[in-house]
């Protein structure tokens, strides 16, 4: 009985559907073009993935995976024409076995390509080893460049506004207690973080302070989470009643 | 009160519907004044001299559109109405159409020239080896731009060689790009740098600011409408504003409902 309920909803929602785009075809707010069989598309992905908020259905079940194989064929498409056409095929494939091709073969992009075929191989019992030559390299450089630069701009950066002087003249009062702020926070968070002593007294008293600054930026993150999540539930209703229903202009 | 603590979340999530559906078909003013990091942001494309080079780097998919199309939307607005030259590229796969879509029809609109005026230079992957290969050298990078077109021959790209001569780079981010640009990019080859990002990023973002690192900061949908604000370009972020305020005001609302009800039920007594 259930069962038999759930499928006349979903079914009453496809045929509800269905009408509605007939009914905006036929009074000419959608344009009988692929503009308009792409918005009703749009449309009916959208309504689909939002039906998973009253139960778990096979239009949610059909938009999400239609999601996985499309934007798997199109990352494919793109990084072809955007990355390994331009980058390795055209500068090297082509002018090796074309007697057309105008420029010499940029033979200096086989070791890069081959350490990428290497990484590969992983799928093989066999040859899979070689693949730990391209790990070593890309863990070697990865290392070797992002460590300066990481202490750098995160650490070195980081410090320098943290040791700012509250009173350095000729900034204000709100400034200077910002900069008070700034540094209680530093230090008492960092004090809730060592654990090898016991919180007690002066100890225990400022890492019960860190604890209440944590408490607060977990608490704007959950806020700007909030408004980030309900900006994308904003973005979807404005293009079902503009782009869609046509209802908002 | 107990029953109250059981209530069904379909209820919640009708409300909130209903509350976005109704205020954004209701229409009425709110103030949007711009907050220091947006008009950071704003006042440093100000003060460029025309044909100044921007880069936008569209770091984000569709997933996030809904919250940086309308920042990249306001922000090209500006950099056209203020004569700049601006290229585009990515690190997102999901990226290109979105960026193109938007570089096109806001160039259209101010009667700007691909190649001349703007260019898109696609997607290439790489995160930090491809900044630093920019950083180095633009047209190793991007021997083509996203139509086709060799990268030397561009006219939009003139003055420029690497990363150096870039004026002004603006990332528009739903990952961790903006790092990335930063300790790959910004504080390497010393240009100036801004950035849009996601709601959800946005409190992590501030110490960046804070060290100057960012030149300014567009957070969430709200930042996207204070640019369009300020640049005179109204469009869905401002007017996303108005169900924004009222859902927030109703989800307090429920905060506080939910804290009155879990206390006064006997269950906080238990606990």
């Amino acid at each position: 009985m259930r069962k038999d309920s759930n499928f006349f909803i979903l079914v009453g929602s496809i045929g509800l559907f269905v009408c509605i785009n007939i009914f905006l075809m036929a009074s000419g707010k959608l344009p009988f073009s692929s503009d308009g069989f792409g918005i009703i598309l749009g449309a009916g992905l959208t309504l689909a993935v939002y039906s998973f908020l009253y139960k778990d259905n096979p239009a949610f079940k059909i938009a999400e995976n239609l999601y996985v194989g499309v934007s798997l064929g199109y990352t494919i498409i793109i990084t072809w024409f955007n990355f390994l056409k331009p980058d390795l095929y055209d500068p090297l494939i082509v002018p090796m076995f074309s007697k057309a091709a105008e420029k010499a073969p940029q033979y200096a992009l086989i070791f890069p390509s081959l350490l990428g075929i290497f990484m590969l191989l992983r799928f093989s019992r066999k040859l899979s080893w070689l693949s730990r030559w391209t790990f070593a390299f890309v863990v070697g450089l990865g290392a070797g460049v992002s460590i300066p630069r990481v202490i750098s701009a995160f650490i070195l950066e980081q410090i320098k506004p943290s040791l700012h002087p509250v009173f350095s003249g000729g900034e204000t009062i709100l400034s200077s207690i910002n900069t008070l702020l700034i540094m209680l926070g530093v230090i008492s968070v960092l004090i809730y973080f060592i654990f090898s002593v016991e919180h007690k007294g002066a100890i225990g008293k400022m890492s019960k302070i860190g604890i209440w600054f944590l408490m607060i930026s977990f608490g704007a993150s959950f806020g700007y989470t909030v408004m980030g999540r309900l900006s994308l539930l904003i973005g979807r209703i404005q293009f079902l009643l503009k782009d869609w229903l046509g209802i908002l202009q | 009160m107990e029953r109250f603590l059981r209530i069904d979340r379909r209820i919640i999530f009708a409300i909130i519907t209903v509350a976005v559906i109704v205020s954004l078909i209701l229409r009425f003013e709110l103030p949007i004044p711009p907050s220091e990091p947006v008009q950071g942001v704003y006042e440093k494309i100000e003060s460029l001299p025309k044909g100044s080079h921007v880069m936008i780097a569209f770091d984000y998919d569709p997933s996030s559109k809904e919250e940086l199309q309308p920042m990249a939307i306001a922000f090209l607005h500006h950099c056209f109405s203020r004569e700049l030259k601006v290229i585009g590229m990515t690190h997102y796969t999901g990226a290109p159409g979105l960026a193109d879509q938007a570089m096109t029809s806001v160039a259209s609109q101010y009667q700007k020239k691909n190649g001349e005026d703007y260019t898109f230079l696609g997607y290439k992957p790489g995160g930090a080896s491809l900044i630093i290969n920019m950083g180095e050298n633009l047209y190793s990078a991007f021997p083509k731009d996203f139509y086709g077109n060799d990268t030397t021959t561009l006219p939009v790209l003139q003055g420029v060689d690497s990363l150096r001569e870039i004026d002004f780079l603006f990332d528009l981010a739903a990952g961790t790009t903006i790092e990335t640009w930063i300790v790959f990019g910004k504080e390497k080859y010393k240009f100036e740098f801004g950035a849009g990002c996601t709601a959800v990023m946005g409190p992590d973002m501030y110490p960046f600011l804070q060290s100057k690192q960012l030149a300014g900061l567009l957070g969430g949908l709200k930042g996207a409408a204070e640019y369009e604000a300020l640049v005179g370009k109204k469009a869905n972020a401002v007017s996303g504003m108005r169900p924004q305020s009222v859902v927030h005001v109703i989800i307090i609302l429920f905060v506080i409902f939910g804290n009155i009800v879990y206390f006064t039920s006997g269950r906080a007594r238990r606990a």
